[in-house]
Protein backbone atom coordinates (compact mmCIF):
# COMPACT_ATOMS: atom_id res chain seq x y z
CA UNK A 1 0.00 0.00 0.00
CA UNK A 2 2.85 2.07 0.65
CA UNK A 3 5.28 2.80 -2.14
CA UNK A 4 8.77 4.80 -1.94
CA UNK A 5 7.99 7.58 -3.20
CA UNK A 6 5.06 8.28 -1.20
CA UNK A 7 7.03 7.65 2.20
CA UNK A 8 9.96 9.96 1.02
CA UNK A 9 7.45 12.58 -0.12
CA UNK A 10 5.59 11.87 3.50
CA UNK A 11 9.12 12.27 5.77
CA UNK A 12 10.27 15.13 3.80
CA UNK A 13 7.40 17.40 3.52
CA UNK A 14 3.85 16.38 3.54
CA UNK A 15 3.79 14.62 6.85
CA UNK A 16 6.97 16.37 8.42
CA UNK A 17 7.47 15.67 12.29
CA UNK A 18 8.35 19.19 12.55
CA UNK A 19 6.21 20.99 10.51
CA UNK A 20 2.69 18.83 10.32
CA UNK A 21 2.57 16.70 12.98
CA UNK A 22 4.33 18.98 15.05
CA UNK A 23 5.78 16.62 17.39
CA UNK A 24 9.56 16.29 19.33
CA UNK A 25 9.02 20.30 19.86
CA UNK A 26 10.87 20.42 23.34
CA UNK A 27 14.16 19.46 21.54
CA UNK A 28 13.46 21.37 18.53
CA UNK A 29 12.83 24.60 19.78
CA UNK A 30 15.58 24.11 23.06
CA UNK A 31 18.59 23.59 20.72
CA UNK A 32 17.95 25.27 17.43
CA UNK A 33 19.77 28.52 18.50
CA UNK A 34 22.52 27.76 15.59
CA UNK A 35 22.61 25.82 12.53
CA UNK A 36 25.59 23.27 14.02
CA UNK A 37 23.66 22.74 17.55
CA UNK A 38 20.46 21.43 15.29
CA UNK A 39 22.30 19.40 12.78
CA UNK A 40 23.80 17.66 15.71
CA UNK A 41 20.29 17.08 17.48
CA UNK A 42 18.87 16.11 14.30
CA UNK A 43 21.65 13.61 13.31
CA UNK A 44 21.33 12.40 16.67
CA UNK A 45 17.41 11.94 15.76
CA UNK A 46 17.63 10.89 12.87
CA UNK A 47 19.81 7.72 13.48
CA UNK A 48 17.59 7.01 16.52
CA UNK A 49 14.44 6.94 14.10
CA UNK A 50 16.24 5.02 11.84
CA UNK A 51 17.67 2.14 14.09
CA UNK A 52 14.22 2.07 16.28
CA UNK A 53 12.22 1.43 12.80
CA UNK A 54 14.20 -1.28 12.06
CA UNK A 55 14.58 -3.40 14.82
CA UNK A 56 10.80 -2.82 15.45
CA UNK A 57 10.10 -3.95 12.41
CA UNK A 58 12.27 -6.93 12.69
CA UNK A 59 10.43 -8.11 15.82
CA UNK A 60 7.02 -7.12 14.84
CA UNK A 61 5.92 -10.90 13.99
CA UNK A 62 6.51 -11.99 17.28
CA UNK A 63 6.09 -8.86 19.97
CA UNK A 64 3.05 -9.43 22.04
CA UNK A 65 0.65 -6.90 21.41
CA UNK A 66 0.15 -6.36 25.17
CA UNK A 67 3.70 -5.49 25.64
CA UNK A 68 4.22 -3.73 22.53
CA UNK A 69 4.81 -0.50 23.85
CA UNK A 70 7.19 -1.28 26.60
CA UNK A 71 9.14 -3.11 24.22
CA UNK A 72 9.21 -0.27 21.89
CA UNK A 73 10.54 2.22 24.68
CA UNK A 74 13.13 -0.03 25.42
CA UNK A 75 14.72 -0.26 21.96
CA UNK A 76 14.65 3.37 21.85
CA UNK A 77 15.79 3.87 25.16
CA UNK A 78 18.85 1.65 24.74
CA UNK A 79 19.58 3.06 21.20
CA UNK A 80 19.55 6.80 22.25
CA UNK A 81 21.30 5.38 24.86
CA UNK A 82 24.12 4.36 23.15
CA UNK A 83 24.43 6.90 20.75
CA UNK A 84 24.82 8.92 24.06
CA UNK A 85 27.83 7.46 24.84
CA UNK A 86 29.43 6.96 21.00
CA UNK A 87 28.68 10.71 21.06
CA UNK A 88 30.55 11.30 24.36
CA UNK A 89 33.42 9.50 23.65
CA UNK A 90 33.57 10.76 19.42
CA UNK A 91 32.27 14.41 19.71
CA UNK A 92 32.55 15.39 23.19
CA UNK A 93 32.86 18.97 23.00
CA UNK A 94 29.23 18.43 20.78
CA UNK A 95 28.08 16.60 23.33
CA UNK A 96 28.78 19.37 25.92
CA UNK A 97 26.70 21.75 24.41
CA UNK A 98 23.81 19.49 23.35
CA UNK A 99 23.90 18.54 27.24
CA UNK A 100 20.66 16.87 28.25
CA UNK A 101 18.95 17.03 24.96
CA UNK A 102 20.16 14.17 23.51
CA UNK A 103 19.08 11.70 26.56
CA UNK A 104 15.61 13.46 25.66
CA UNK A 105 15.08 11.97 22.72
CA UNK A 106 13.88 8.91 24.25
CA UNK A 107 10.74 11.34 24.89
CA UNK A 108 10.79 12.71 20.86
CA UNK A 109 6.84 11.37 20.35
CA UNK A 110 8.08 11.17 16.99
CA UNK A 111 10.22 7.89 17.47
CA UNK A 112 7.59 6.19 19.24
CA UNK A 113 4.82 7.85 16.73
CA UNK A 114 7.14 5.99 14.09
CA UNK A 115 7.45 2.68 15.56
CA UNK A 116 4.21 2.11 16.53
CA UNK A 117 2.69 3.98 13.63
CA UNK A 118 4.58 2.71 10.57
CA UNK A 119 7.20 0.60 11.59
CA UNK A 120 5.45 -1.87 13.26
CA UNK A 121 3.49 -2.73 10.44
CA UNK A 122 5.47 -2.58 7.43
CA UNK A 123 8.28 -4.50 6.39
CA UNK A 124 11.93 -3.61 7.27
CA UNK A 125 12.72 -1.87 4.19
CA UNK A 126 10.08 0.72 3.83
CA UNK A 127 10.23 1.02 8.10
CA UNK A 128 13.82 1.57 7.54
CA UNK A 129 13.04 4.40 4.63
CA UNK A 130 10.27 5.80 6.36
CA UNK A 131 13.14 6.56 9.18
CA UNK A 132 15.17 7.99 6.92
CA UNK A 133 12.89 10.28 5.70
CA UNK A 134 11.26 11.22 8.21
CA UNK A 135 14.48 12.04 10.26
CA UNK A 136 15.78 13.85 7.64
CA UNK A 137 12.58 15.83 7.58
CA UNK A 138 12.86 16.95 11.25
CA UNK A 139 16.96 17.40 10.43
CA UNK A 140 16.02 19.70 7.95
CA UNK A 141 13.94 21.95 10.05
CA UNK A 142 16.12 21.89 12.73
CA UNK A 143 18.77 22.99 10.12
CA UNK A 144 16.80 26.16 8.83
CA UNK A 145 15.17 27.05 11.87
CA UNK A 146 18.62 27.17 12.98
CA UNK A 147 20.12 29.21 10.90
CA UNK A 148 17.39 31.28 10.68
CA UNK A 149 17.05 32.20 14.59
CA UNK A 150 21.62 32.52 13.94
CA UNK A 151 21.76 34.71 11.07
CA UNK A 152 18.91 37.10 13.69
CA UNK A 153 20.50 36.60 16.53
CA UNK A 154 24.26 36.88 15.94
CA UNK A 155 24.71 37.35 12.46
CA UNK A 156 26.50 34.45 11.92
CA UNK A 157 26.40 30.98 10.18
CA UNK A 158 27.98 27.67 11.11
CA UNK A 159 29.50 29.51 14.45
CA UNK A 160 31.42 26.63 16.52
CA UNK A 161 31.47 24.35 13.26
CA UNK A 162 34.37 22.65 14.62
CA UNK A 163 32.36 21.31 17.19
CA UNK A 164 30.85 18.54 15.19
CA UNK A 165 33.55 18.40 12.13
CA UNK A 166 37.22 19.19 13.78
CA UNK A 167 39.55 22.04 14.09
CA UNK A 168 39.79 22.42 10.42
CA UNK A 169 36.01 23.43 10.14
CA UNK A 170 36.83 26.92 12.37
CA UNK A 171 36.92 28.59 9.13
CA UNK A 172 33.63 27.23 8.22
CA UNK A 173 32.00 30.42 9.92
CA UNK A 174 30.23 32.82 8.10
CA UNK A 175 30.03 36.57 9.35
CA UNK A 176 27.10 38.56 7.63
CA UNK A 177 28.26 41.59 9.09
CA UNK A 178 31.13 42.27 11.40
CA UNK A 179 29.08 45.18 13.29
CA UNK A 180 25.83 43.11 13.79
CA UNK A 181 24.40 44.11 17.30
CA UNK A 182 22.84 41.22 17.66
CA UNK A 183 18.85 40.42 18.32
CA UNK A 184 18.53 38.99 21.35
CA UNK A 185 14.84 37.77 20.54
CA UNK A 186 15.69 35.65 18.38
CA UNK A 187 18.18 33.24 20.61
CA UNK A 188 15.93 33.47 23.17
CA UNK A 189 12.99 31.07 23.41
CA UNK A 190 10.29 33.38 21.79
CA UNK A 191 12.59 33.51 19.02
CA UNK A 192 12.05 29.56 18.20
CA UNK A 193 8.59 29.97 18.55
CA UNK A 194 8.02 32.69 15.66
CA UNK A 195 10.57 31.11 13.92
CA UNK A 196 9.03 27.99 13.58
CA UNK A 197 5.57 29.56 13.31
CA UNK A 198 7.09 31.69 10.02
CA UNK A 199 8.57 27.95 8.47
CA UNK A 200 5.04 26.56 9.16
CA UNK A 201 3.32 29.59 7.63
CA UNK A 202 5.55 29.06 4.91
CA UNK A 203 5.07 25.27 4.30
CA UNK A 204 1.39 25.90 4.34
CA UNK A 205 1.36 28.94 1.84
CA UNK A 206 3.95 26.94 -0.50
CA UNK A 207 1.09 24.06 -0.69
CA UNK A 208 -1.89 26.07 -1.08
CA UNK A 209 -0.26 28.27 -3.43
CA UNK A 210 -1.04 26.50 -7.07
CA UNK A 211 -3.94 25.82 -8.07
CA UNK A 212 -4.48 23.19 -10.06
CA UNK A 213 -1.92 20.96 -8.37
CA UNK A 214 -1.55 17.19 -8.48
CA UNK A 215 -3.75 15.05 -5.54
CA UNK A 216 -2.66 15.67 -2.09
CA UNK A 217 -1.42 11.93 -0.78
CA UNK A 218 -4.03 11.39 2.15
CA UNK A 219 -1.07 11.47 5.21
CA UNK A 220 -0.29 7.94 6.48
CA UNK A 221 -1.84 7.37 10.13
CA UNK A 222 -0.77 9.90 12.25
CA UNK A 223 1.82 9.59 15.30
CA UNK A 224 0.64 9.72 18.43
CA UNK B 1 -8.80 -8.18 21.92
CA UNK B 2 -6.42 -9.25 24.99
CA UNK B 3 -6.27 -12.37 25.92
CA UNK B 4 -5.57 -12.74 30.30
CA UNK B 5 -4.86 -16.15 30.54
CA UNK B 6 -1.58 -17.13 32.95
CA UNK B 7 -0.05 -18.83 30.42
CA UNK B 8 -0.32 -15.24 28.00
CA UNK B 9 0.98 -13.08 31.10
CA UNK B 10 4.00 -15.20 31.75
CA UNK B 11 4.86 -15.18 27.68
CA UNK B 12 4.47 -11.42 27.66
CA UNK B 13 6.70 -10.38 30.59
CA UNK B 14 9.17 -13.11 29.79
CA UNK B 15 9.45 -11.27 26.13
CA UNK B 16 9.32 -8.40 27.94
CA UNK B 17 12.24 -9.18 30.39
CA UNK B 18 14.07 -10.67 26.99
CA UNK B 19 14.22 -7.54 25.84
CA UNK B 20 15.24 -5.56 28.52
CA UNK B 21 18.09 -7.84 28.74
CA UNK B 22 18.92 -7.88 25.49
CA UNK B 23 19.03 -3.89 25.27
CA UNK B 24 21.15 -3.45 28.65
CA UNK B 25 23.50 -5.97 27.36
CA UNK B 26 23.80 -3.71 24.43
CA UNK B 27 24.19 -0.36 26.66
CA UNK B 28 26.70 -2.23 28.82
CA UNK B 29 29.00 -3.54 26.05
CA UNK B 30 28.99 0.33 24.86
CA UNK B 31 30.06 1.62 27.95
CA UNK B 32 32.70 -0.57 28.08
CA UNK B 33 33.96 -0.03 24.68
CA UNK B 34 33.95 3.90 25.26
CA UNK B 35 34.12 4.08 28.62
CA UNK B 36 37.91 4.45 27.63
CA UNK B 37 37.33 7.19 25.13
CA UNK B 38 35.09 9.18 27.61
CA UNK B 39 36.70 9.03 30.48
CA UNK B 40 40.41 10.83 27.71
CA UNK B 41 37.68 13.42 26.31
CA UNK B 42 36.94 14.46 29.95
CA UNK B 43 40.37 14.83 31.52
CA UNK B 44 41.31 16.94 27.98
CA UNK B 45 38.80 19.15 28.51
CA UNK B 46 39.24 19.25 32.22
CA UNK B 47 43.13 19.91 31.27
CA UNK B 48 42.15 22.93 28.92
CA UNK B 49 39.95 24.71 31.37
CA UNK B 50 42.70 24.62 34.03
CA UNK B 51 45.62 25.51 31.43
CA UNK B 52 43.41 28.48 30.49
CA UNK B 53 43.76 29.61 34.18
CA UNK B 54 47.46 28.64 34.58
CA UNK B 55 50.26 29.34 32.37
CA UNK B 56 51.58 25.86 31.80
CA UNK B 57 54.96 26.69 32.59
CA UNK B 58 53.99 27.72 36.33
CA UNK B 59 53.47 23.70 37.18
CA UNK B 60 55.09 20.57 36.59
CA UNK B 61 52.85 18.28 37.94
CA UNK B 62 49.99 15.97 36.78
CA UNK B 63 47.64 18.52 38.07
CA UNK B 64 44.68 16.82 36.58
CA UNK B 65 45.67 14.12 39.13
CA UNK B 66 46.66 16.09 42.40
CA UNK B 67 43.34 16.36 43.44
CA UNK B 68 41.78 17.11 46.75
CA UNK B 69 38.10 16.44 47.75
CA UNK B 70 36.60 18.96 49.72
CA UNK B 71 33.63 18.29 52.16
CA UNK B 72 30.67 21.42 51.18
CA UNK B 73 30.94 24.72 52.04
CA UNK B 74 28.78 27.87 52.11
CA UNK B 75 31.87 29.95 50.71
CA UNK B 76 32.48 27.58 47.82
CA UNK B 77 28.71 27.34 47.54
CA UNK B 78 28.65 23.67 46.66
CA UNK B 79 26.25 22.01 48.34
CA UNK B 80 28.11 18.29 47.79
CA UNK B 81 31.84 17.54 48.09
CA UNK B 82 33.58 19.16 45.66
CA UNK B 83 37.39 18.60 43.57
CA UNK B 84 40.18 20.95 44.15
CA UNK B 85 43.47 20.34 41.63
CA UNK B 86 46.60 21.18 42.91
CA UNK B 87 49.71 23.03 40.82
CA UNK B 88 53.19 21.94 41.97
CA UNK B 89 56.74 23.15 40.50
CA UNK B 90 59.16 20.79 41.53
CA UNK B 91 57.29 19.57 44.89
CA UNK B 92 56.39 23.24 45.70
CA UNK B 93 52.83 24.35 45.78
CA UNK B 94 52.17 27.26 43.45
CA UNK B 95 48.53 27.48 42.84
CA UNK B 96 45.39 25.50 43.70
CA UNK B 97 41.88 25.83 40.98
CA UNK B 98 38.53 25.65 43.08
CA UNK B 99 35.37 24.19 41.50
CA UNK B 100 32.67 27.11 42.67
CA UNK B 101 29.15 27.92 42.51
CA UNK B 102 27.46 30.54 42.60
CA UNK B 103 24.24 29.75 43.81
CA UNK B 104 22.57 33.11 42.65
CA UNK B 105 22.72 33.88 39.57
CA UNK B 106 19.85 35.27 37.62
CA UNK B 107 18.91 31.79 36.12
CA UNK B 108 19.75 29.63 39.25
CA UNK B 109 23.74 28.45 39.77
CA UNK B 110 26.81 29.49 38.01
CA UNK B 111 29.74 26.84 38.11
CA UNK B 112 33.07 28.33 38.06
CA UNK B 113 36.78 27.25 38.03
CA UNK B 114 38.60 29.37 40.70
CA UNK B 115 42.58 29.66 40.22
CA UNK B 116 44.12 30.75 43.15
CA UNK B 117 48.10 30.95 43.66
CA UNK B 118 49.46 29.98 47.33
CA UNK B 119 50.29 33.93 47.99
CA UNK B 120 46.19 34.91 47.91
CA UNK B 121 46.10 36.33 44.52
CA UNK B 122 43.84 35.04 41.80
CA UNK B 123 45.41 33.30 39.21
CA UNK B 124 41.93 33.49 36.93
CA UNK B 125 38.64 32.74 36.80
CA UNK B 126 36.17 30.85 34.36
CA UNK B 127 32.89 30.00 33.90
CA UNK B 128 32.26 26.05 33.36
CA UNK B 129 28.49 25.72 33.12
CA UNK B 130 25.45 28.69 33.68
CA UNK B 131 21.91 29.58 32.39
CA UNK B 132 22.33 32.75 32.44
CA UNK B 133 20.34 35.51 30.08
CA UNK B 134 22.07 34.90 26.09
CA UNK B 135 23.32 38.57 25.32
CA UNK B 136 23.12 40.02 28.48
CA UNK B 137 24.39 37.99 31.33
CA UNK B 138 26.38 35.39 29.23
CA UNK B 139 29.07 37.55 28.76
CA UNK B 140 30.78 36.43 31.74
CA UNK B 141 31.50 33.42 29.28
CA UNK B 142 34.99 33.74 28.16
CA UNK B 143 33.74 33.19 24.47
CA UNK B 144 31.15 36.53 25.28
CA UNK B 145 33.56 39.05 26.46
CA UNK B 146 36.30 39.65 28.29
CA UNK B 147 35.21 40.33 31.58
CA UNK B 148 35.83 37.31 33.77
CA UNK B 149 39.20 38.20 33.49
CA UNK B 150 39.07 41.19 35.38
CA UNK B 151 39.65 39.34 38.33
CA UNK B 152 43.34 37.99 37.11
CA UNK B 153 45.33 39.27 39.69
CA UNK B 154 42.92 40.45 42.32
CA UNK B 155 42.96 39.43 45.90
CA UNK B 156 40.98 40.11 49.34
CA UNK B 157 43.90 43.30 49.49
CA UNK B 158 43.59 44.50 46.10
CA UNK B 159 40.70 45.97 46.47
CA UNK B 160 39.24 45.68 49.74
CA UNK B 161 37.33 43.06 50.57
CA UNK B 162 34.88 45.92 51.19
CA UNK B 163 35.16 46.89 47.19
CA UNK B 164 34.68 43.23 46.28
CA UNK B 165 31.18 44.60 44.61
CA UNK B 166 29.94 45.48 41.13
CA UNK B 167 29.89 49.34 40.55
CA UNK B 168 26.43 49.76 41.18
CA UNK B 169 26.87 48.34 44.29
CA UNK B 170 29.55 51.05 45.00
CA UNK B 171 32.37 48.23 44.39
CA UNK B 172 35.20 47.85 41.69
CA UNK B 173 34.06 45.58 39.32
CA UNK B 174 32.14 46.29 36.87
CA UNK B 175 28.71 45.05 35.47
CA UNK B 176 27.55 43.99 32.48
CA UNK B 177 25.43 46.45 30.45
CA UNK B 178 21.89 45.06 30.87
CA UNK B 179 22.99 42.89 33.71
CA UNK B 180 23.68 43.42 37.39
CA UNK B 181 22.52 40.19 38.79
CA UNK B 182 24.83 38.12 37.14
CA UNK B 183 27.42 39.75 38.02
CA UNK B 184 26.88 40.61 41.45
CA UNK B 185 26.77 36.84 41.80
CA UNK B 186 30.03 35.76 40.20
CA UNK B 187 31.88 38.51 42.14
CA UNK B 188 30.21 37.64 45.70
CA UNK B 189 31.29 33.52 45.00
CA UNK B 190 34.89 34.43 43.61
CA UNK B 191 35.05 36.48 47.26
CA UNK B 192 33.83 34.20 48.70
CA UNK B 193 36.42 31.52 47.12
CA UNK B 194 39.33 33.81 48.24
CA UNK B 195 38.01 33.46 51.74
CA UNK B 196 37.68 29.85 51.63
CA UNK B 197 41.33 29.96 50.64
CA UNK B 198 42.68 32.11 52.69
CA UNK B 199 41.33 30.05 55.70
CA UNK B 200 42.04 26.73 54.53
CA UNK B 201 45.37 27.50 53.06
CA UNK B 202 47.09 25.16 55.62
CA UNK B 203 44.99 21.96 54.95
CA UNK B 204 45.38 22.43 50.80
CA UNK B 205 48.74 21.34 50.68
CA UNK B 206 48.94 19.24 53.26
Amino acid sequence: MTNNNEIIRNGLWGNNVALVQLLGLCPLLAVTSTVINGVGLGIATLITLVLSNTIVSLIRGFVRKEVRLPVFVLIIASVVTIIELGMKALFYDLYLVLGIFIPLIVTNCAIIGRAEGFASRNPVGPAALDGLMMGMGFLGVLALLGGLREIVGFGTLFANAHLMFGAAAKSLTIHLNQDYPGFLLAVLPPGAFFGLALLIGAKNWLDLRPQEKTETAEPLAEGA
Amino acid sequence: MIAVGRRQILISGLFLWLFAAVGTTLVALTEFGTSDAIVENERRVLLRNLYALLPRDRLDNDIAADTLELPPSTLLGTEEASKAYRARLQGKPVAVVFNSVAPDGYNGRIYLLVGVYVDGSLAGVRVVRHAETPGLGDGIEIRKSSWIKGFDGKSLTNPDTSDWRVRRDGGEFDQLSGATITPRAVVAAVRNTLLYYLQNADMIFD
